[in-house]
């Protein structure tokens, strides 16, 4: 798709520019949360924005306490100043029924064909099918326009400012994203071809930004450099590194230096301490917080040198906090807030 | 001694990992759970622990991290099982592999089909995608591999990490899924010859069908298509059967399925599915490992509150003394309301599913590099998570 679809590009690499932004992150490190939070950012002072869940979990239902979504774009999260998400629980097996009706006028035989099984085999089985399906609904939705396309006047605004979609997981993005690439080899030509095509155009157009979500640990810092690299070799354009439930420091640098150090917490100076603020058995308490004190400190190394590596791939990065007690709607507003702070916000 | 709210848990029992592993009609152990979890660390830490203890054990990963296979002292995985280095004097044996899905679809479809007809289906593009990105693929594979490693009986334990799903039902599902579909109606009614008596049987519309199929999938890839399910159909047939007798072999007491959490609310969640469909399916569930908790070490530490600590550090902050003794009155309050928290989504859990058996792994401070932090964990799973002899589940809920 080329640029003058969707405007004068701005500058690239910028999340404020980008129209579709694809959310992933190995699992167990909150990229439902993110997505949803980042979606809530780019919806601030009047945006409209759709967020898109395509692994078929509920995740945002969840979040937010809502019943499971039927299949659909729902206004789920109001915000102050007019701004909107809408949410669509996408799935397979809608989207290739609405995607027959839509461009076949075909709902008998998507009814026919789903008594062959040919839905399911399309849906879950096909190989790439499923991803085409799926990002080509994120896509229609980042080039769907408002109202009727007038011929000699500009085009009409587009209906959504920003689309987010809650990706696959860090192994698995690089396939979901580049389903182009698996159809090509088995649908050379037809319509599918032509469809998967055009996902692609949106994907690799500079208004697409993969973000990566991660945690101050060795395991998702890996996966996100793994997937970084693959996205690159893939000619597609890496956003932010939003670096998630990042705990606040408990220690100065100095203790914790110290403590990690000598692998000895200063005890004596602890227990007095400890003494000072009228607490009893202060030896002993003293030494299990020493002991406390120096597997944090441990962490708190490791979180560094986990930071520096991550530093070192020269991409945007953007902390957001941990949060005690879970997330609910005011904690993504937190959270939103802090994504527009460092700049991923509208 | 204060009483925290962790103290009405439903007083699980312990999920006796030693007894399990030491039954030699244990032969196969299924570790599943949401994603991140650590159950990849969680099955190498129990077929280490299981080959110290005199078994000989097979660990299949899915998972291609290369810490894995480092921490395991092996230079690389692949598809076949690598003997692991362990301690002279060990008892018993372990061995690891990384499932590669389409080195073993190959394996099955050579085993299977003449010379010639294997290099028709391995050269079919459909047979390339559907080797390595078909959804369900890797879930078949992994599968075809235990029913393969069982066979062959070189191994009297086979520990199996579950590929990373996107829902909990993935996984006991997609075998079951793929052979329905490449036995179903859709394959003969693609590999018939057009225009014959098979389409008639497909009642009103299949005129429509076969001109949407055409439309949609163009005539180029049904061909393919075709080709290759008609190479295929006669090597496998019966791809369903295969299924059931995967799904028979998990539902064989000789299994236990060992679903893995964190103290999350996502991953408890998921692993709440996971118990109701394994019960439901009466597949054999050994019990629920909650993975990289954060329990208060036994001692002087475990008495004092969250609400002592603050009020402690209030008292040295307002002083403007002992810098240190503060800082360290600060973790400790958060230590305890985060481990407060585990215990209330963890006792929530337990009151669903009463009777589980559960063992706990506290997080290590730093991330598993070798065996020696494997053995830990293993040590964990058998002890509790403080290493103390006794219910240390229980204990470790009170303050």
């Amino acid at each position: 798709m080329s640029e003058a679809e969707f405007g004068p590009g701005r500058r690239s690499g910028s999340p404020a520019g980008a129209r579709l932004h694809i959310v992933t992150g190995k699992g167990g490190t909150g990229k439902t949360t993110v997505a949803t939070a980042l979606a809530m950012a780019l919806a601030s002072r009047g945006g409209r924005v759709l967020l898109v869940e395509v692994e078929g979990r509920q995740g945002v239902a969840t979040l937010l306490g809502e019943p499971p979504l039927p299949y659909g774009e729902r206004e789920l999260i109001p915000l102050p100043g007019g701004g909107r998400v809408c949410v669509l629980a996408a799935d397979a097996e809608s989207a290739l029924l609405e995607y027959l009706e839509l461009f076949y006028g075909m709902r008998l035989a998507g009814q026919a064909l789903n008594r062959l099984g040919a839905v399911d085999f399309a849906t879950t089985i096909a190989p790439g099918l499923r991803d085409v399906l799926l990002t080509g609904k994120a896509t229609e939705a980042v080039r769907r326009r408002s109202g009727a396309r007038r011929r000699s006047a500009a085009p009409a605004p587009f209906h959504y400012d920003a689309v987010v979609v809650d990706a696959p997981p860090t192994g698995r993005i690089g396939r979901f994203l580049n389903v182009n690439t698996e159809v090509a080899g088995l649908a050379r030509v037809g319509p599918i071809r032509t469809h998967a095509d055009r996902v692609m155009g949106v994907i690799r157009s500079p208004q697409t930004l993969v973000h990566f979500v991660t945690l101050l640990e060795e395991m998702p810092a890996q996966e996100t450099r793994d997937g970084i690299a693959e996205i690159d070799a893939l000619g597609l354009r890496v956003g932010s590194v939003v670096v998630n439930m990042v705990r606040p420091p408990l220690l100065e640098e100095p203790d914790l230096t110290a403590a990690a150090a000598s692998g000895e917490f200063a005890r004596d100076e602890l227990a007095a301490g400890l003494r000072a603020a009228g607490l009893a058995d202060a030896a002993d308490l003293a030494a299990a917080l020493a002991a406390e004190v120096g597997a944090h400190a441990l962490r708190v190394a490791l979180e560094h040198r986990t930071r520096e590596r991550l530093t070192d791939l020269g991409r945007p990065m953007v902390d957001l906090p941990w949060l005690e007690g879970g997330v609910g709607r005011s904690a993504l507003e937190g959270l939103a807030d802090t994504l527009g702070e460092q700049g991923m916000g509208r | 001694m204060n009483v925290t709210s962790g103290e009405d848990t439903p007083n699980a029992p312990r999920l006796d990992v030693d007894t399990l592993l030491d039954d030699p009609a244990t032969r196969i152990v299924v570790c599943c759970g949401a994603g991140g979890v650590g159950k990849t660390t969680t099955a190498a830490a129990l077929g280490l622990r299981a080959a110290e203890r005199g078994r000989h054990a097979v660990v299949i990963t899915v998972d291609p991290a290369r810490r894995l296979a480092q921490s395991l002292g092996v230079e690389s995985l692949d598809n076949t099982p690598r003997p692991v280095a362990l301690p002279e004097g060990t008892r018993g044996s372990l061995h690891a592999m990384m499932l590669d899905m389409k080195r073993t679809f190959d394996e099955v479809v050579e085993e299977h089909a003449d010379p010639e007809r294997a290099r028709q289906i391995l050269a079919n593009p459909f047979y390339q995608t559907l080797s390595t990105s078909f959804s369900g693929t890797q879930e078949y594979m992994a599968m075809e591999k235990l029913g393969q490693l069982r066979q062959s009986g070189a191994w009297d334990l086979i520990v199996v990490d579950t590929p990373p799903s996107r829902s909990a039902l993935d996984f006991l599902d997609a075998p079951q899924r793929l052979g329905r579909f490449l036995d179903g109606r859709l394959i003969r009614f693609l590999s018939a010859p057009a225009n014959t008596g098979a389409f008639r049987l497909l009642g009103a519309g299949f005129s429509l069908v076969t001109s949407v199929v055409n439309k949609i999938l163009g005539a180029q890839l049904l061909d393919d298509l075709r080709s290759f399910v008609v190479a295929f159909d006669t090597v496998f047939g019966g791809f369903q059967a295969r299924a059931e007798r995967t799904y028979r072999l998990l539902q064989d007491p000789g299994t236990a399925f060992v679903v893995v959490a964190v103290p999350d609310t996502d991953a408890l969640r998921e692993a709440s599915y996971f118990v109701d469909r394994l019960t439901r399916d009466s597949m054999p569930l050994a019990g629920l490992v909650v993975n990289r908790s954060h329990p208060l070490p036994d001692g002087a530490g475990r008495r004092l509150t969250a609400a002592q600590a603050a009020e402690a550090e209030a008292v040295l902050r307002g002083a403007g003394t002992h810098p240190l003794a503060s800082a360290a009155l600060r973790l400790h309050a958060e230590r305890v309301r985060i481990r407060e928290h585990e215990a209330r989504l963890r006792d929530r859990m337990l009151s669903e599913h009463r009777g589980i058996r559960v063992a706990e792994v506290a997080a290590l401070p730093e991330d598993v590099h070798d065996l020696a932090s494997l053995r830990t964990i293993g040590a964990a799973l058998a002890d509790g998570p403080s290493g103390a002899a006794g219910d240390s589940w229980d204990s470790s809920t009170r303050h």
